[in-house]
């Protein structure tokens, strides 16, 4: 007994983890290259959640139909954001580009307010989810799409940054901007792909999280967007493969510790921030970078 | 009763200057992006609160304890954080302004979501009045000091200041303490002006209201940010006055604000004037330079 | 008498060493000049000494006392002082106000006294900013003293650095490059500028290209090359040494030079 309800917490860490560590993706690939904290992401998550429902809900498609739409949308809208409001600031002061993009993340946020209204909408996922068991473990249908989907479109990143052109452009970029561009890489061009993937992956787990919990409303991106940060942080900003981990630790941390202190739920994550921040700030995976003097 | 609207409006005005020329100090001279600083204002506000409600302390003193208070945890967020780079600690503030908003909730003795009732009115427009000349006076007093130059170096090149021989940890703390104190006043102020407080005054949303003021205004400018306060605080209830709709879409237009500034004018409306308070008129650069040459 | 003295000093970066068991001393009111090709870990050594970075091996004495693992603005404080490679002023402050900045580990003025303004606080106003002008007229900046930094012109720019360091009150002065980008009468102009340091009682550790500027003020000169010390001698016997030559110059540069 013991034992099963401690593998159903282990499957639900590892669910609430793996999309924690999509989100964590797009943070941290967009730091890896910009130096910048993309507060948007968390709007962009919400938006591939809301494109997602619009599918399933108003015009009846499949759930497969609806992650790609989310993934789609999300895509488009994190291109246009970095185009908009963070392409002009590249030569600005450092702090420049991060109000921007609280402003981008502020105007998103209640641009949705006004058009679906505050209330959570039902965001049915379109087939029957049932239990399976393997012995001690259960998990349900769902937990295990969601389980796979986020392994293959990680497995699917991987691929990409380390075996195509354009994946070699972006390792090269986030090295060396300059260096890059003298390379002919097109740097612009490099930094819309990375937030295009950022933010496919984000409207994504906008799209999985949303059928998890059945719902989907425009505050929904606020903390999944601040975990998935500090999932990127815990390990180590900037590095692809501490985004992944980093985002089944804090998965796990939080499913464990709500067992304890369920209405802190939401503090278990900025309470593992200040630790990292105090002991080890540059991640479990991440490098000492030293400032060029 | 329109007069007293007016005054309404004003005194509400000196909070939200305080409010903005303390982040001023921290994210506009300091250079330390801070999206929690209303939870120092909320902080102020609660300790003065309970200490008037639970103990019976006269006024002043709850104000200048809540202060004190919120300038304490503006210690213990500090420490922890300001050793990083800003990235870190605009979202290490925010996640704490949220664990506050949490235990504010969660608590009995802040009344959790109900908040706080029952509180005397006991602020003005005479008091606002005063606590604001007391804070921009301070203010420039430490902004043209050693300790105000050394705020500012550190903003313009962090290593540089170190190599200056500038402790820029307990210079960054010390920038955060003293704006947390600030922030800490302006919630006192705000609780015994509208007797009733509670956990969604103080969050996120209300934190980026006082940064849209420093960054309309002008970073790293005290007018500017009083500018800043000035147009967020009377723009609203202009045009709340015009169509009641418009204000619905006050948080949009803040979001909007914050990117068309950073891309058009980053330095705010103020700024190219006076970057930072002048020099005491005794010491000023011309006459010394002429003193100076031999 | 020895001022600083770095032993064994090793910096490993990812795998490559920086710098590696180099030995330093520097006597008490000398000029030494340390150069060697770009990536010789001229500036690494800077860094070590300055507290930027933490060696992975060995020490440094400064005044008979271990700096290292001590933060940078306390070895500033103990009286060692720097300017950097690439400019580093405080650009949005004035030329005034970066020179001011440079006595604050010399002053005291805290919060409290800044609010109150008393006569002490006045007093140690005044002083900083008479010193803070006398300085900027030593190096020939005093009419520029209300100007921002990041106005000035190059040149200038670099003679400010150097003012800004000057007013910390150094004994040992850590000169990155100064002359980089000077026009030959404003490389003179400096080369007259360190000797009046030194006339002072400074005692001054250069990096420096301009080999004209360095053979004629070291009383002394270090090679670095890959991060190890080739060489350490008067002017006149680094001129001539063979692995400096080789080192510095190049193989085939040095047949050129030969063959002029």
């Amino acid at each position: 007994m013991f034992f099963q309800q401690f593998f159903a917490q282990v499957m639900n860490g590892l669910t609430l983890g793996s999309t924690y560590a999509l989100i964590a993706l797009g943070y941290t690939m967009v730091y890896g290259i910009l130096e910048l904290i993309n507060f948007a992401h968390s709007e962009i998550y919400m938006t591939g959640a809301f494109v997602g429902l619009i599918m399933v809900t108003v015009y009846k498609l499949p759930f497969a139909a609806a992650l790609l739409a989310g993934m789609a949308g999300s895509c488009i809208l994190g291109v246009i954001i970095e185009k908009v409001a963070y392409r002009p600031l590249r030569k600005a002061t450092r702090i420049a580009p991060l109000i921007s993009a609280i402003g981008v993340s502020i105007f998103l946020q209640n641009a949705a307010l006004l058009i679906f209204g505050p209330q959570a909408r039902a965001f049915p996922a379109n087939f029957n989810s049932v239990s399976l068991n393997f012995g001690l473990v259960q998990i349900s249908s769902l937990q295990l799409l969601i389980l796979v989907i986020s392994v293959l479109l990680m497995v699917t990143l991987h691929f990409l940054i380390h075996k195509t052109k354009i994946g070699q452009a972006m390792r090269a970029t986030a090295q060396d901007k300059e260096t890059a561009q003298l390379m002919g890489i097109k740097i612009d061009r490099v930094i819309s792909f990375t937030f295009a993937i950022g933010s496919a992956l984000g409207g994504a787990a906008g799209v999985l999280v949303g059928v998890y919990f059945n719902s989907a409303d425009p505050m929904m991106g606020f903390f999944p967007g601040l975990k998935g940060f500090v999932a990127a942080v815990l390990g180590g900003i900037g590095n692809i493969p501490g985004a992944m981990i980093g985002g089944l630790i804090l998965g796990m941390a939080e499913v464990f510790g709500a067992v304890y202190m369920s209405q802190y739920k939401d503090a278990i994550a900025f309470a593992v921030l200040i630790l990292i921040l105090l002991f080890k700030p540059t991640g479990l995976m991440g490098q000492r970078i030293q400032e060029k003097v | 009763m329109r007069m007293n609207y007016y005054l309404q409006v004003l005194t509400v005005l000196g909070i939200n200057i305080i409010l903005a020329v303390s982040l001023n100090l921290i994210s506009g001279y300091t250079g330390q992006l801070s999206l929690g600083h209303a939870t120092f204002m909320g902080i102020g506000a609660y300790t003065a609160t309970l200490l008037t409600l639970k103990l019976h302390v006269p006024f002043l003193l709850s104000l200048i304890f809540g202060a004190a208070v919120a300038a304490l945890f503006g210690f213990i967020i500090g420490v922890p954080t300001l050793r990083l780079k800003g990235d870190y600690l605009a979202i290490a503030t925010l996640g704490f302004g949220e664990i506050m908003k949490n235990i504010l909730l969660n608590m009995k003795i802040t009344g959790g979501p109900m908040g706080l009732r029952g509180i005397p009115k006991v602020t003005n427009i005479y008091i606002v009045a005063v606590a604001v000349v007391i804070v921009i006076f301070s203010l420039n007093r430490i902004m043209i000091s050693r300790v105000g130059k050394s705020f500012i170096a550190i903003r313009e090149d962090e290593l540089a200041a170190e190599a200056m021989g500038i402790n820029t940890t307990n210079y960054k703390i010390l920038a955060f303490v003293i704006g947390a104190f600030y922030a800490g006043i302006a919630g006192g102020l705000y609780a015994f002006l509208f007797r009733y407080i509670n956990p969604n005054n103080f969050g996120f949303m209300k934190s980026i209201e006082i940064l849209c003021m420093v960054v309309l205004g002008g970073m790293g400018n005290t007018a500017g940010a009083i500018l800043g306060a000035a147009l967020l605080t009377v723009l609203p209830e202009f045009l709340r006055s015009v169509s009641p709709v418009i204000s619905q879409y006050r948080m949009v237009f803040y979001g909007l604000l914050l990117v068309i500034m950073m891309i058009v004018r980053p330095q705010g409306l103020l700024s190219g004037t006076s970057f930072y308070p002048r020099y005491p008129r005794r010491l000023s650069v011309e006459k010394s330079a002429g003193k100076g040459g031999q | 008498m020895t001022l600083l003295e770095g032993k064994n000093l090793t910096m490993i970066f990812g795998g490559l060493a920086a710098l590696d068991s180099v030995d330093i001393t520097i006597e008490e009111g000398e000029i030494l000049s340390l150069i060697g090709p770009n990536g010789a870990g001229k500036t690494t050594l800077f860094n070590l000494i300055t507290g930027v970075y933490s060696p992975t091996r060995g020490s440094i004495c400064f005044k008979q006392k271990e700096i290292i693992n001590m933060k940078p603005y306390d070895i500033t404080k103990m009286g060692i002082a720097r300017t950097f490679q690439n400019i580093r002023l405080f650009g949005e402050m004035s030329v005034l106000d970066n020179v001011i900045i440079g006595q604050h580990c010399r002053t005291r003025t805290g919060v409290v006294g800044a609010i109150l303004r008393t006569s002490a606080v006045k007093k140690e106003e005044k002083k900083v900013h008479d010193r803070a002008m006398e300085i900027l007229n030593f190096v020939g900046l005093d009419n520029e003293a209300a100007e921002k930094a990041k106005n000035l012109p190059y040149g200038k720019q670099r003679r400010l650095e150097l003012a800004r360091a000057l007013a910390t009150e150094p004994d040992l002065m850590l000169l990155d490059e100064p002359a980089a980008g000077m026009n030959p009468q404003e490389t003179n102009e400096l080369i007259e500028l360190i000797g009046k340091l030194n006339d002072m009682g400074k005692t001054v550790l250069l990096i420096e290209h301009d080999m004209k500027l360095v053979m004629g003020i070291s009383q002394r000169i270090m090679v670095l090359d890959y991060g190890k010390k080739i060489a350490d001698g008067p002017p006149e016997k680094i001129r001539n040494d063979e692995k400096v030559i080789k080192a510095y110059l190049g193989d085939r540069t040095r047949k050129e030079v030969q063959a002029c």
